[in-house]
């Protein structure tokens, strides 16, 4: 039992910009009254905050694995030491899950959603996030090269399509469906590395298009009612002149929910009358799309400089992106699920692609009006790693430590952008806790994240108030989880086991009499076999569905 | 059907690493074991048919005859005190068990190690320093259309890697099975596997490493002078075909096992044959994978590389996991005379680590966990009798190709898991050490304990 007092708090989901209350806080929840004998934290000169709440990272599961295995020399140098009640680990770009969830909490994190994970790995990453300590988390299911799926959708099965999507969710004991690159993997794994480049091109040998494929989920996304519809990777990520097929991708949502995720990545022109290779900034034109259609929500997945780890279910994009990396490359095919490439990437300040990533980035931020549907993220640990976010949101809050470090990058990229048009724009305290905590919770449907009112699950950060906003948002001084007061002072004071959190959409049962004869003619584990038992769910919550009418938005403020 | 007899289909088999989930067990429960293994080939057929119920004290400990939590005290005892305790094996045991003996690691500042130091831990290595292309079986199955064995006898190590999953498997897009593929296979010398090949290519001892070399090289359209068949006893034509039909596959695969890993060359080996994978993905699309040994090796891979970064050979004694094969791997520190004390898990090193490494076993408090007596068992202070995974314990074991399965236990045995073992082991010491080992980091110099 808590209260909270003396602390200026930021609430955006109600209302609440920097005024002092007091916050209390009763068998882990927010309530409204202070409980009887109820310890009293002094929150003089601080800033109060839900805690945060990343809508799209890789922390766990079988492609992460291979990514922390393949980097020894990432480990190394950044050590993770135990206490007396934490585990220890390791860092670098793909830290330890311990570590993970130690350093997620030590940021005033308490919530993270692993963004990508083939059904065949799902009971792996559930054992991955089990050992996840403070954050509560779930994950994202690949489902956009998914064999049975496409073979559903070229017989115009739409009703069994959506009933398989519903039971995949179920059997994985995953939050959403997430899209990557669909058909690409096919193309890769069945037609000699090949990859999509047109919403219009057939997909290996069905009779099928990424455009049809993208439009069947959105809708049964929507219609089943799934707390976050569906999490889409667009194709042609990463090439010059991408932009057009993201509008394109949005468009098809056609008024209904879609998130498109790490947008930055699919924002990008090519220099006119060059036929290749440079891109260019089209971060307004996808942004103006996405202010005008409160539909659409994405995540930015800003690039910072330094190293990262490039891990996709994208694996033709892996691939070209060993070209530029340093030399090693992983590439996992999952059967009838998906494809995987991996490869350990810095990103340089004084390269143009970099530089130029890096400011579309920041553009996509500072040209955004809604900032509950253009939200924060690095792909991490794509764009960057998670352990970048202070620096990002100092380069937000912070106009001047902005055109410093634009003097630093780049020049010539920084001409291909548009980031010079909108540096004066300044993202306020508020602001920051709309895009880095409530409105991620609520384009994820977690009604109890993501803001402080009575009710809400009380996971709480309270970092001290600073001129350097990365300073500040590095080290928050109190971070409490479930009522508990896990950091104080800045230091560890206990651990904790956060919560899985998944769906569990109704489904009819007699899809199982359609898909079970695939899995006995094409997979090589047994049908009985493949759905994940309740008990690799440990502490967990049901996200409820709910019927859903076509075209509603994510609630604008 | 008597009441005593139960039917447990989809059951797992963790013998090997194909970790085959298409059991159907027919279970006498009164004499609790096993009658009959359907769909196991033979090597499943008598791991099922020897894991009855031995009538076997729950502990030993110095030799006298104890109940399971009086060798947890003396076990949690020897740990507490031990200075630079080695925890090994691991690999046939559930990830279950092995999270907690990665825990126990963890909090008294312990070393880690597998037994994949001893198997494919070149293969780790080659991997760190480059990456791979790779594929779960059932993609083999489906789309491979030449298959390439390097360096193993599956016929006889992992049966039906050849049937379930590889040569005769039928696939989607493979829908005769063998009619429509070719199967290679490269060795030292024929064996019950050879067969099986379309190809067999035999080199001489020791050379896997220039014949993957001059392959590497053809592919990439360079130049192989025709001595190469003096050095590898293979000719020229005979790599310049082989290259040529890697390059014209649509979908190809190289298996290999440890005739290429504990050999000359060891991580040289299979970082050339990695590497020839991943060349190969210039002209088409091609894969590889290392055949594992034990039902849950790879499960201990993965355990051990989620809590730490590293797959085996970890050390956790200055607060943190350092990786340092050679300096961390058990038989290099037991060789060495270095652990003063030992907890093995489901695993004989007493029975197969070189003798310096045996030497040190007997001068140091052992302890123990396996179903069966062995010979670690026999020089343990502490040997515990627990019951056998997927046949008796629950959990979940990871296939060669890093697939999760859940076991289905076939009937209840009298004595506790490795998990159920581990678990009070690690509350206990946990109680006597009044929490986590303190992280000696503080003695580091600063920029280590970031």
């Amino acid at each position: 039992m808590l209260r909270i007092v003396n602390g200026r708090v930021y609430d955006p989901a109600n209302g609440v910009d920097g005024a002092v209350r007091d916050i209390c806080v009763q068998d882990g929840k927010i309530v409204a009254d202070p409980p009887p004998g109820a310890r009293t934290i002094d929150a003089r000169g601080m800033v109060v905050m839900p805690g945060g709440v990343d809508i799209h990272c890789h922390i766990a599961g079988p492609k992460v694995n291979l990514a922390r295995k393949v980097q020894p020399e990432d480990h190394r140098h950044d050590v993770h030491p135990r206490t007396r009640f934490t585990r220890s680990g390791t860092g670098g770009t793909v830290p330890s899950t311990f570590a993970t969830g130690y350093r997620y909490a030590a940021m005033g994190y308490t919530a993270a959603m692993e963004a990508a994970v083939t059904p065949l790995g799902a009971r792996h990453t559930l054992e991955e996030l089990h050992d996840t300590p403070v954050i509560d988390k779930g994950f994202f299911v690949l489902m956009g090269n998914n064999v049975l799926l496409f073979r559903l959708l070229q017989e115009g099965r739409r009703e069994e399509f959506r009933q398989a999507l519903a039971w995949w969710l179920a059997a994985t004991k995953g939050y959403a469906p997430k899209l990557v690159n669909p058909g690409g993997d096919e193309m890769w794994k069945g037609e000699r590395n090949a990859n999509i480049t047109d919403l219009d091109q057939k997909i290996g040998p069905f009779d099928l298009t990424p455009r049809k494929v993208i439009a069947e989920f959105i809708e049964a996304g929507n219609e089943l009612g799934l707390p976050h519809p569906v999490h889409i990777h667009c194709n042609n990520l990463g090439h010059s002149g991408n932009y057009q097929t993201t509008l394109e991708t949005m468009r098809m949502a056609e008024g209904r929910r879609a998130h498109i995720t790490h947008i930055q990545f699919h924002s990008y022109g090519s220099v006119a009358g060059k036929s290749t290779d440079n891109p260019t900034s089209k971060a307004r034109e996808i942004a103006e799309y996405v202010n005008t259609h409160p539909n659409i929500s994405a995540d930015v997945g800003a690039v910072m400089f330094g190293r990262s780890t490039s891990m996709t279910g994208d694996a033709p994009l892996a691939y070209m992106l060993r070209r530029f990396g340093g030399g090693k490359w992983v590439n996992a095919d999952t059967e009838h699920e998906s494809g995987c490439g991996i490869v350990p990437f810095t990103y340089q300040d004084r390269v143009y692609t970099n530089a130029l990533q890096w400011a579309i980035g920041l553009e996509l931020f500072l040209l955004s009006e809604d900032p509950w549907r253009m939200v924060f993220s690095t792909d991490h640990p794509n764009g960057g790693s998670f352990m970048s976010y202070p620096r990002l949101i100092r380069l937000l809050m912070d106009a001047e430590f902005r055109k410093e470090q634009m003097a630093k990058v780049n020049q010539q990229a920084l001409e291909h952008s548009g980031l010079r048009d909108c540096q004066s724009r300044e993202y306020t305290l508020s602001e920051i806790a709309i895009i880095t905590r409530a409105a991620p919770a609520r384009l994820l449907g977690l009604a109890s994240k993501g803001h402080l009112g009575v009710g809400a699950d009380a996971d709480i950060t309270i970092y001290e108030e600073d001129a350097d906003k990365e300073k500040m948002f590095s080290t928050p001084r109190y971070v409490i989880k479930d009522g508990e007061p896990i950091i104080e002072d800045h230091e560890f004071r206990t651990d904790h086991e956060g919560r899985l959190l998944h769906v569990a959409p109704d489904y009819d049962q007699g899809i199982e009499q359609v898909i079970q004869p695939f899995f006995e003619d094409y997979y090589s584990i047994q049908f009985g076999n493949y759905p994940v038992a309740d008990r690799y769910l440990h502490h967990h919550q049901t996200v409820p569905t709910a019927p859903q009418a076509a075209g509603s938005a994510a609630s604008a403020v | 059907m008597s009441d005593n007899i139960r039917i447990v289909p989809d059951a797992t088999c963790t013998f090997c690493g194909c970790v085959c989930d298409d059991m159907v067990l027919t279970v006498d429960l009164e004499h609790r074991r096993i009658t009959k293994s359907e769909n196991a080939c033979v090597l499943g057929k008598a791991w099922f048919k020897e894991h009855g119920i031995e009538e076997r004290p729950f502990a030993l400990v110095g030799g006298r005859e104890a109940s399971t939590a009086e060798g947890v005290e003396a076990a949690a005892q020897i740990l507490a005190n031990a200075q630079f305790p080695v925890i090994y094996g691991l690999s046939d045991t559930t990830c279950e068990a092995q999270r907690v003996a990665v825990a126990i690691a963890d909090m008294i500042g312990g070393n880690l190690d597998t037994t994949t130091s001893v198997c494919h831990g070149p293969t780790g290595i080659a991997f760190q320093a480059g990456g791979e292309s790779t594929a779960s079986l059932g993609e083999i199955k489906n789309r491979a259309d030449l298959v390439v064995f390097w360096g193993g006898n599956p016929a006889e190590a992992h049966p039906r890697l050849f049937t379930r999953y590889a040569v005769t498997a039928k696939g989607m897009y493979i829908p005769n099975g063998k009619k429509d593929r070719t199967i290679v296979l490269v060795d030292v010398r024929r064996t019950p596997s050879t067969p099986v090949a379309d190809i067999f290519i035999q080199v001489k001892p020791r050379s896997d490493f220039e014949v993957l070399w001059a392959l590497r090289a053809l592919v990439k359209g360079r130049k192989v002078d025709p001595s190469i068949e003096q050095r590898t006893g293979v000719s020229l034509a005979v790599l310049e075909d082989l290259a040529g039909r890697m390059k014209s596959c649509r979908y190809g695969a190289l298996l290999f096992g440890m005739g290429l890993t504990m050999n000359r060359g060891r991580h040289f080996n299979a970082g050339a044959l990695l590497a020839l994978a991943t060349d190969l993905n210039e002209f088409t699309h091609f894969v590889a994978k290392p055949v594992r040994g034990h039902g849950n090796v790879t499960g201990a891979d993965n355990v051990v590389s989620w809590s730490t970064g590293f797959p085996f050979g970890v050390n956790f004694s200055r607060g943190y996991p350092r990786f340092n094969p050679g300096e961390f791997t058990t038989v290099d520190l037991l060789s060495r005379a270095e652990a003063d004390a030992a907890l093995i898990i489901a695993s004989d090193p007493a029975s197969n680590f070189p003798q310096a490494a045996i030497e040190h076993l007997k001068r140091i408090p052992v302890i123990s966990l396996d179903p069966k007596l062995t010979h670690t068992g026999q020089i343990s202070r502490v040997a515990f009798t627990t019951a056998t995974y997927g046949i008796n314990a629950p959990g979940t074991v990871y296939r060669m190709d890093d697939v999760p399965i859940t076991l289905r236990p076939a009937f209840d045995s009298p004595y506790p898991s490795d998990e159920q073992v581990l678990a009070a082991i690690r509350d206990r010491v946990r109680e006597l050490l009044g929490g986590n080992r303190p992280a000696i980091s503080t003695r580091q110099p600063a920029a280590a304990a970031s």
